[in-house]
Parts: C-alpha cells; structure tokens; sequence
C-alpha cells in the first residue's frame, strides 16, 4: 500500500546506496562479489547488528547506552577467565551466564535512569568507565589467548549451518526477534510511546522509566552474549576488548534512522545502517584509501545521516492566518496547510 | 455525573476552592472561566492526574473514586486535551488503541487494531487514512483522533478542554458538527472554550468559574452573552490592576503594514511614550509571533518598524535591546530566567556591560544592583543569592522584570506577564510598570486576561487569527466590545 511504500523511503534509500557502493567496489574487484567475501562480510558485521540492535531498543525510549561495548569486554572477560581455569564448563552454562551478566549491568543502567531520574548519557558515561575499569580488576591487566581457551569455546561461531558461522545465524535472528518485539509486543510499542511523547506517555498508560529500564536490561543481556561472541570470534579476551565500538554501534542506528530523539526507527533500517558501515570498511582499503582517511570518511557520512535525519524533523512556522486571507493577500511564501 | 465541593491546593496557591458540576447524559455543558479560574486544576482532577483535597464525585448517584487516568477511563471518563496527547511518528489506527491494542493469542493483532479503527473513524463521518502518521495530520485532525480514542472505551463523558482555541473557523465547524454527533448519541460532554459564540451554538447548560469556585450553572436558554461575561470576570478589579494616571507623550514606535505568513498579516499599530498599549487575543492569535518580530527574534516578509520615526531592521534581539526595546517572554521558565542560578546572577546577566569597568564584572555594583530592584519589586527571598527555581512564579516573574528593567528601557515588551502568578504578585508587577510608565517608558503588554488588559492598558489593540482587529481607547474599551472584536463572529 502507498502509506508503508511512503514510510520505507529511507530503507530503500539506504539500501540503494549500500548496493551502489557494493556494486562500484564489486567493479573493479570482482572477488568482493564472491560468495565467500559475501559471507565473511556478513560475519564481520554480525556483532555490529546484535549491538546496535540493542541500541536501537534503548535510543527509541529516548535515552543512550554508552556503556554496551564495556559491557561486552566485561562479559566476555568473566565466561574467558571462566573458560581457561575451568575448559570442561559447558557451553550451555556460559553463553548464558555471559548474557546473563550483561542484563544485570543492564539493569543497573536501568534503575539508575529510572529510579534516580539521572540522564542516560551521564549515566551510562560512569557506567562505561566502571565496566571497563572492573574489566581491569577481574583479569589484573592479563589477556586469555586462544591457546587458554577450549576448542568448543572458539568453535561454536564458527560452527557452519548451511555454509553460513552460527555467528551470523545469530544476528538473523535477534533482528527476527527485535522485529517481533517492537511490532508484536505492548512492551515492545511501549518503546516507541515512551520515546515519541513522553510527555503524553502516561495517557497511554506507559511508565517511561520503567520502558526504559525494560530497554536498557535487553540491551545489557544482548552486550553480554555479545562478550562471549566476541571473544571467542577474535580468541582472544583483554580490557580494551571492543574499546570506542559503542560510537560505531551508535552510528549504525543513527544512519539507519533511529532518531537520537526517540520514537522514529525500525529494525530493517538499523539492519541496513549496519550492512552499510560494514561494506563501506571492508571497502575503503581495497580501494586504497589510507586507514586515516578511513576514519574521516566513516565520521562524515555519520554527520550526513545525522543532518537528514535533523532536516526531517525541523518544524516550521505555525499557521495562523486562515488559507482564505493568505489566498486573498497573495502573500509570497504561503504554504499550504500542512 | 455530579461533582461538588471539590479543593485542591498546590502549596500556597488555592487552586480550586469549592469546585461544583453537573453533566448529563445527551447534554453538552459549557465551562467558561478566565486563565486562573481553576477549570484545569478541574478537569485533572476528574480524570485522576490530581487528587482532590476535599469533596466528592458522583456517577449515577454512586461516589467513586479517581485515583488514575486508567480509574478514570475505566469509568468511561475522557479527555480532549487542548495540546494534543498524541504520538507523532505512530499512526492515526495506533494512536486510536494507544492503551488497549487489540490483541490475538497475546500479540498484536494489527489488522483487527485497522479494521477497528476504521470503523470508529467512519462514524466520526471523517476520511481519516488509518495508516497515516500523526505527523502528517493538522490540529483539527489530531483532535478527532483523541475524540475516537475516547470513543474507542466506550467513555460516557467526554471532556473537550478548549478543542477549538487553535482551529480555523471551518475546522472547528466541523468539529462542532462531530460534538452533536456524540451529544445526540447520548454522551455527556464538557465543552471548555473561550469563544463565546461556539459556546452559544453548541452548549445545552453553563457552569461559570471564578477564582476556583463555581459561581454560576444553568440552562443557556435562561441566560445571556453580557450576563455570562459578568459572572465571568466580575470581581474588584481595582485591587488587583492598579492603574496609575499616565499621561502619554509622541509617538516612539509605529509598525506599518507588518506581516509574516502565515503567522500575521498587515498589522498596523502605534506606541506612545508614557503608555501601556495592551494586545488582546484568544491563545494562537498571533500576538506573541508580532512581539518577536519587534524584538528582532524574526524577519517580517512585509512592512516596516519606526523607531522614532526612523525606519529600522533588527537583525537579531541584540540590536533591539541596544536600541531599547525589551520583551519579556511568556514562559519564564525556560526563555525568560536561569533557574539554576541566583537572583543576582540573573538581574546582572543581560547588564553585563553596565556593571563592569574593563571588561571585569565588578561585584559590588551587581549586589547593590540586584538589592535595590529586587526591593522596589518586593522580591520574597533571603537574599539576592538565592537561586531563582526555589522562588515562586510570582517572584521568579519579578526577577525577570528586574533584570530587563536594569538596562533602562525605552520600550517594555511584556507577554502575558501575569500568568499563572498570585494575586499579590500581579498587583506588585503592575504597580511598578504603572510607577515607570509614568516616568516616560512605554509598554506593549500581550494579555489573554480581559480584566487585566481592561485594568491597566491606556489603548488595547485586538487581534485575532493573525489580523488586527480592532484599537480601544481606554474610554470606549469595554469587555462585550473587545471579546466580539476578538471572537470569530
């Protein structure tokens, strides 16, 4: 129908340009069009998807998690140390236990916006340099190296399912999921209520604290599977494990339409905003482009994404005069009601 | 449904002293109040925002009790709110379920939320598209969208808190035409309005506030327009608007022709010095987007400003203020005082020149400063360290004047600088506006508050949806003659 063709432009938009510099890159590299380079692509961005999902839930309720990549090292550090004093501990017990702590730090990010009333982005400020200063504490400043850790521990995100790491089978789903939730949920709508007016929040019976405490626990639970993703992705684990990557996690949101100011954004666009970052690094250096000029780059079309996406909300003069005394008038720079 | 005895105080402030209702089934009832009169306080405590201090709702004869929107919602009690409670980036279906989606083996069930949606618009008789977003919707759209949440829980009595007070004369035709709609299907409906002549065509009774007491109900066949305006505003205004003999000089300000579509058009009006122009409108009449443009806070399209019969362009609020001209914004909170900081602080901030020698601030001219005028305005405070968010509204408005007043004005641009202030407050604002009006500064002041606006103003100009249209003499300005100069007639 026209309405939701009308909604989508920017996902469309967004994933002409990421096919654009797909296909320019794909030119004068067919090997970038392999199906393995695909692949590995779609596995470098796994991590970035899950994350900025999470991310996502947090900056529609109108706030910011700051703290989602110390979060990650945090997690992941505890189920390594865990992993290379203990190798015959399951699995089953230390993805979720990783997650697990990463929903509690959530938590505390949680409680403390909503029962204190501090702003996420101070919050979280403190709660970043914790984490990662407890990072520090946990492994006294040594690493765990893949030769400490378990053959299963490094090899379930490897582990392919129909030619493709369970990695990536992994941010499919929790898009399927995040879909689900913010679609299908009143928790999930809540979200957007919450972040849209919270003013008026309380006429629809949402509680914008507590929405946002609910975001900030499911984006902590994503961070920590995230840390056990991580380490046993790079096989190694040490504190400035995926350290500065909650600015490339806040990125991919805002290029893929989530408004900084609560309320707008959806999964597919977020999915696409990630893809895009991930195409664009993977392709800087084959097209020679210095690692400076690199980090330049992704900063500008960052600032871009945020300029359209400050255009679209920009609201006009208010009309006050009836149409009928501006037609009469001729008055130049009449507008039309809205 | 059956209200009485209703109190409500916020601190100090008696909000609604002995608040009284009665509402019919099939009826619509008209409230009508001034700014103040406690017709809000009212209304939040109706749907559960406020609790009630004393006094007792009955529904059918039962007492019951309101402690949430959702208690309220439950009793099939509903609010149009006058600023739209509504969710921008959703869609007008969603926006209808906002606190019941319907849902189908615990999820969502969005087609049925579309099809019902539907349904509720097409007996509002409204081509609303049920996907579009809010965002793309006017005000009078949006209302109707709040009209068929209310529908959407079955509400009995739906409260309409000043539906119109933004909408076009055709807009609201059509929103009134949905009100007989609902009337006739047996809700009871409280109609808050300021327009007279909506209130004429559309209401079946009255019930009249003042000062946050019911001073009057009836049956509208039994009454009349100057006999509602009467009980509306009649209270000893003397008191309350003292007015100082002015004697105004030659003309210092003359804007002719201004205009800034679509806020206002060919608005003409003179100052002169020594006098009090007063500005009178309904809210959205476009008056406090002609004081910014006299402050230089916008570009007119059209039209010129004399300063002293010199043509002049302010580019920003920076030259007016050189040039003397001052505005006062209406809400203090955030445009006119740094809560945050002291009562000095604030008084020196725009004054900063004036208080330093060589570029350093000196403190002793600040404190003296700041002591003297927080006296002449009788600022309740411990002292002029003090922070301004722990005043209140009356004194937090006295701080802001003080501050503007420091830098000598020639012209006073006040907006609405009594509202929501005490009694008392108020009397000490205009008795010193009155004391230096009659050294030779001028004053624009823009007032939704007729007694006000009768109490102290030399001339009154009127306006309405963007146009002038009308000037009083103080001699001649009455309030029947003013309201229907300000009412769509």
């Amino acid at each position: 129908m026209p309405t939701a063709l009308r909604r989508a432009r920017r996902e469309f938009g967004l994933a002409t340009l990421t096919l654009a510099l797909f296909a320019v890159v794909a030119l004068r590299f067919p090997d970038f069009a392999s199906g393995r380079s695909l692949l590995s692509l779609v596995d470098d961005t796994a991590l970035l998807v899950l994350l900025a999902l999470g991310e996502t839930l947090v900056i529609l309720t109108r706030a910011i998690d700051l703290s989602m990549a110390a979060n990650v090292a945090f997690s992941g550090m505890i189920v390594a140390l865990l992993n290379r004093a203990h190798p015959d501990l399951s699995l089953w017990v230390l993805v979720p236990l990783s997650a697990s702590i990463g929903a509690l730090l959530g938590t505390f990010n949680g409680l403390l916006v909503w029962l204190l009333e501090v702003p996420s982005i101070v919050v979280t400020l403190g709660t970043m340099a914790i984490y990662r200063g407890a990072v520090y504490l946990a492994s006294g400043g040594t690493w765990v190296t893949s030769g400490q850790m378990s053959a299963s521990f490094q090899g379930l995100v490897r582990h392919l399912l129909l030619g493709v790491t369970t990695l990536s089978w992994l941010a499919l789903l929790g898009a399927l999921l995040a879909w689900w939730l913010l679609r299908f949920t009143n928790a999930g709508r809540g979200f957007y209520v919450a972040g849209n007016n919270p003013a008026a929040a309380v006429y629809a019976g949402v509680d914008v604290g507590r929405a946002q405490a609910r975001a900030f626990a499911l984006a902590g639970a994503i961070a920590g599977l995230c840390g056990y993703l991580w380490v046993a992705r790079f096989a190694v684990a040490y504190t400035d494990v995926a350290n500065g990557f909650e600015l490339q996690v806040i990125a991919a949101c805002v290029i893929g339409g989530i408004s900084i100011g609560g309320g707008v954004g959806t999964v597919a666009g977020v999915v696409l905003g990630c893809l895009f970052l991930g195409v664009l690094k993977n392709a800087l250096p084959l097209l020679g482009v210095s690692p400076f000029w690199q980090t330049a780059l992704s900063g500008l079309v960052i600032t871009v994404a945020v300029i359209i996406n400050a255009r679209d909300a920009t609201p006009g003069r208010r009309r006050i005069l009836e149409p009928r005394t501006l037609a009469q008038a001729g008055t130049p720079g009449a507008r039309p009601s809205p | 449904m059956r209200a009485s005895g209703l109190a409500k105080a916020f601190g100090g402030t008696r909000a609604l002293i002995d608040g009284e209702l009665s509402l019919y089934a099939g009826t619509v009832t008209a409230l009508i109040g001034e700014n103040g009169a406690g017709k809000s306080t009212l209304v939040k405590i109706l749907t559960g925002i406020y609790r009630p201090d004393a006094g007792q709702i009955n529904l059918d004869g039962q007492p019951v009790q309101i402690h949430s929107l959702l208690d309220a919602q439950q009793l099939g009690i509903s609010v149009i709110h006058q600023e739209s409670v509504v969710f921008e980036d959703l869609s007008v279906a969603e926006n209808i379920f906002i606190t019941a989606r319907p849902k189908r083996y615990g999820l969502i069930d969005w087609p049925s939320l579309r099809r019902r949606a539907a349904q509720l618009l097409a007996q509002l008789e409204t081509p609303l598209d049920p996907d579009a977003l809010l965002r793309s919707l006017s005000l009078s759209q949006r209302h109707i969208v709040q009209i068929a949440r209310a529908l959407s829980h079955d509400s009995r009595v739906i409260i309409m808190d000043e539906p119109t007070a933004a909408l076009s004369h055709h807009e609201t035709e059509d929103l009134l035409a949905i009100v007989r709609r609902l009337r006739d299907a047996g809700h009871a409906i409280l109609f808050i309005s300021h327009k007279f002549d909506e209130i004429m065509a559309i209401a079946d009774r009255y019930a009249v506030f003042r000062d946050g007491a019911a001073v009057g109900c009836g049956a509208m066949a039994d009454t009349n327009l100057d006999s509602l305006v009467s009980l509306m505003v009649g209270r000893a205004m003397a008191q309350i608007y003292p007015k100082l003999p002015a004697s105004p000089g030659a003309e210092i300000l003359q804007v002719q022709g201004l205009s800034r579509a679509p806020e206002f058009q060919d608005v003409n009006l003179t100052l002169k010095r020594g006098e009090i122009l007063g500005v009178y409108g309904l809210v959205g009449a476009g008056r406090s987007e002609l004081m910014q443009v006299l402050f230089g806070l916008h570009r007119a399209d059209h039209g010129q400003i004399l300063l002293d019969g010199k043509p002049v362009h302010f580019a920003n609020p920076e030259e007016a203020i050189r040039a003397g001209i001052v505005y006062v914004p209406e809400d203090r909170q955030h445009q006119g005082a740094v809560l945050s900081q002291s009562i000095r602080d604030n008084i020196a901030l725009p004054n900063l020149r004036q208080l330093s020698s060589c570029g350093i601030t000196r403190n002793s001219r600040v404190t003296a400063a700041a002591g003297e005028w927080s006296a002449r305005l009788q600022v309740k405070c411990r002292d002029t360290g003090q922070r301004v968010d722990e005043l209140s509204g009356g004194n937090q408005q006295k701080v802001v004047l003080a501050k503007w007043l420091l830098s000598k004005p020639r012209i006073l641009i006040l907006d609405e600088p009594t509202k929501g202030i005490d009694i008392g407050s108020k009397a000490a604002v205009h008795q010193l506006t009155g004391e230096l009006v009659q050294q030779g500064l001028s004053v624009i002041m823009v007032s939704s508050e007729l007694p006000e606006i009768l109490g102290v103003a030399d001339r009154v100009l009127v306006m309405r949806r963007g146009l002038a249209r009308g000037l009083f003499e103080r001699s001649t300005a009455s309030a029947p003659a003013i309201l229907r100069a300000a009412l769509d007639s």
